[in-house]
Parts: C-alpha cells; structure tokens; sequence
C-alpha cells in the first residue's frame, strides 16, 4: 500500500525556512504570471487614467509638465491599491492560507513571499512604464530618472502597507472600500516623499534626501508589515 | 523541538467546551488520542464538529477546557503540536491556480515523492493539469495525497476526508489510515459515513449538546462559515 515502512513516533520535522520561503516564492509567481489578467488591470489603469488625463486638463505642455509628478504618482498608489485586496483573497477562500498559518515556518516569511511577488508584478512593471508615461505628459527631462526610483522604492513600501490591510479584511466580504480606507493613510508618507522626489529633481534641486526617507519607510516597512499582517491573518481565521 | 523522542504522542482534551457565535456547542468533551489510535467525530450538522478540530489546532481560540498534548497544555504546547500536526480542513488547501504536482511541492514534496502519492491517490495522468480543470473529487484527491508522502507527520486531523470521493478512494484512504495507524500514527477525523479500520473509536457530538437543538434553518451554516 504505501512506500513507507519506518514507524512515525521517530517523527523530526523537517526545517525548511529557506527552502520553504524559495518554494513559495516560486509557486506564488508562477500563480501571479498564470493570472495574466490581474498584472494587466493595474497596468491598464495606470495607462488609461493618464492618458485620458491631457483630454480632461486641456494639452497645454506647461501645465501637464506642471501636473505630471504628482498625477503619475496618485494614478500608481491607486493602481497598487486596485490590486491589493485579492492579495490573500484566494489563499483564504481555499484554505491555504490556514495551511501556511499551521506551518511550523514562521507566517512572516509567507507573508513576505506573497508581497515580494506582489510587488514584482505590479510595482515593478509601474516604475518601469513610468518615463513612458512622465513623456507623454512632458514631464521635464531632469526628473526622469527621480520618478523610475521614487517609484521602484515607493510602491514596494506600498505593497507591504498594503498587505496590512489586505490580511485585516480577507475575511469580509465585501472590503474594497473598507481595505481603501483602511491603507490610504499609511500610504500618504510615501506618497509625499514620493511626488517630492520628483519635484525636486524637475526643480534642480537634490533629491537624493527623499529617495533615502523613502529607502528608510521600505526598510521599516519590511520589517514590521509582514509582522503586523501575520498577526492580522491569524485574527482572520479566528472565525 | 524540545522532545527528542516522544516515545508516544497523544493528544488530552478534558472538560471542553466550545463556543461559537454567543452559542455553547459542546461541553463536558472528554477524550484521549494515543499513538496508533484513531477517533471519528460525529454530530448532526452544527454540532460544532469543525469548531471542535480548528479548536484543537489552535485555530479557534474560544475554548474552556484543558488541551494538552503529550501532556503540556494548551497554548505553550502548541508549536510543538503543529510541528507534528497534518490537518486537512474544508478548503482542502488546494490552489486551483497550480498543477497537483505544484501543489504538492508547495507543501514541500520534492518531484520523486510527489509523483508516487498522486500515483497512488490515482491522479497518474493528471500532474500537469491545472487544479481548476479538476473535478471537485480530484481536487480532493489532491489534498489527499499529502497522507501519501513519506515522512508525514504523525497527528492528522482530516474534516470530512471522505467527502466527494469515490469508492475507490475512499478504500485507497482507508488503507493508507490503517497503515499509518500500525506505524504508530494518530487520526482524528469527522465523517459521516463508516468506516472500516480496527480499533476505531466514535465520539458523538450531540450528546455533548448542551441546550435542545435549534431548528435546522439556524443550524447548519454557521460551522461552515
């Protein structure tokens, strides 16, 4: 019957944190990448909201390159926000999420795994279009290289902040708005920081200061958010 | 962890009682799970058989009562208890999204191993298709064929293991429970239908009911919340 013969009362567990976090790094991206339609709705909106946003403001160039930092920013902390409530939606409904939550690994690194990934496929593909995006609304040529690392930085701390509010409603129903109220203060740091970086470097000033307060908020964020979101996951199944 | 060699592992539960929602399910629940012993919950849908199992894993925390297992109570005992728990609930853990191969490495399988259990929960053909396209007993199935990998732990507790599958799959587990049982291994499962393994012990939940069952519109949903 089975292929195993050796009694179980001389049962050790295996540990496996380095390679359970690598095994679920790899089954999460390769769930993110079969799912092709949730990266491009994120990305779509990004575009689309851009671009319509010249047809609404009048194409002036002065005013777009006047508006185009802070547009671009706001249009991706929403596009990430968009995202983020399925982010333990499936794993609950199919009781993984109970699974990793008995594992004998710490939560913490699922948690993270989960947000890595996350932010592979929407934070990352956001700051890669954004100097299309920064050129379609004139966005002058000093801040460029500010938004693409504002950004890159930016929305990595928005994934973890998110993840917060994410594990906080998985057990609701409908919690799209509850989630948006939840996340949106925590995201207003990141987004001044953000939009500052990139008016500075469009002013010619350095922007290396907001850059590095936006490196500490991704710092403290990895370190505490997927603390806060286990705790959160935890008192989500609790019921 | 901190045993080196349970010599047995068992699994106390003394004057427990549970509660859901406001509402006592049981109370007054007494048993003991030793090594190579098996224990089928039963009860009327509602009795609080789930609550009962998520109570024991740690996951519902609204009990009275003492848990202990290998006699350390509950909840100093609790990691050690996950580390040599399996546990197979309703969403049976299953991602829909992955392969049953995939599934299985999820849980920490490598290929070799992972191919011989779906071999013999008789999924050979279908490692490559996705969950989704799998029926619901497949899927079952799936999360099934973790029993099937070598090195499982000792304590399962399975909710419903039975349902959805057909017969030959439901004889398959029975023979891989009987197996597991003479190494030494613990079940606790709930199910309704019988089954045939030496030594099994019932428990009946509605006998430890505490107040008269309300009606059956009001019953039934809430354990599956």
């Amino acid at each position: 019957m089975s292929s195993l013969e050796q009694p179980v009362l001389d049962y050790t567990p295996r540990a496996r944190n380095v390679a359970g976090f690598v095994a679920l790094l790899r089954s999460e991206l390769l769930l993110a990448l079969r799912r092709s339609a949730d990266i491009a709705n994120p990305l779509l909106f990004f575009v689309t909201v851009l671009a319509l946003l010249p047809l609404g403001v009048g194409p002036e160039p002065d005013l777009l390159a006047r508006l185009a930092p802070g547009m671009i920013w706001v249009v991706a902390l929403l596009a990430t926000l968009l995202s983020q409530e399925s982010l333990f939606r499936g794993d609950f409904e199919d009781g993984s999420l109970e699974q990793l939550a008995l594992a004998p690994q710490p939560l913490y690194f699922a948690v993270l795994a989960k947000v890595s990934v996350h932010w592979l496929v929407t934070g990352l593909p956001l700051a890669l279009l954004s100097p299309l995006l920064g050129m379609m609304l004139n966005l002058p040529s000093g801040g460029y290289l500010s938004l693409f690392l504002s950004l890159l930085l930016g929305t990595a701390s928005l994934s973890l902040i998110g993840a917060v509010g994410a594990a906080l409603t998985v057990g609701l129903r409908r919690a799209g708005l509850l989630l948006a109220l939840i996340v949106m203060p925590l995201y207003v740091p990141v987004l001044i920081f953000g939009t500052g970086a990139v008016q500075a470097a469009v002013d010619g000033y350095a922007y290396g200061p907001q850059l590095a307060i936006l490196a500490a908020l991704l710092a403290g964020g990895t370190a505490l958010a997927p603390l806060a979101a286990a705790g959160a996951i935890r008192i989500s199944l609790d019921n | 962890m901190a045993r080196k060699s349970p010599s047995s592992n068992s699994l106390q539960v003394r004057q427990l009682s549970c509660e859901r929602d406001g509402r006592v399910l049981f109370a007054g629940l007494d048993f003991e799970l030793g090594a190579g012993q098996a224990l089928q919950v039963e009860g009327a849908n509602g009795a609080g058989k789930t609550t009962l199992l998520r109570t024991l894993i740690g996951s519902a925390g609204d009990f009275t009562g003492e848990i202990a297992w290998n006699e350390r109570a509950f909840p100093a005992a609790l990691p050690d208890l996950r580390a040599h728990l399996l546990y197979i609930g309703h969403g049976a853990g299953v991602r829909r999204g992955l392969t049953p191969l995939e599934n299985l490495a999820w849980y920490g399988a490598g290929r070799g191993e992972a191919m011989r259990a779906l071999e013999q929960v008789d999924l050979f053909g279908f490692e490559d298709s996705l969950c989704h396209q799998l029926s619901a007993g497949q899927n079952r199935r799936v999360a099934l064929a973790r029993l099937f990998l070598p090195g499982a732990p000792p304590l399962w507790i399975l909710d419903e293991p039975l349902a959805a599958l057909d017969v030959a799959g439901v004889s398959a587990l029975q023979g891989q429970m009987a197996c597991h049982l003479s190494r030494g291994g613990s079940i606790l499962f709930t199910s309704h239908q019988p089954l045939a393994l030496a030594g099994l012990r019932t428990l009946n939940l509605s006998e430890y009911a505490t107040e008269e069952p309300e009606p059956l519109a009001e019953e039934g949903t809430d354990v599956f919340a």
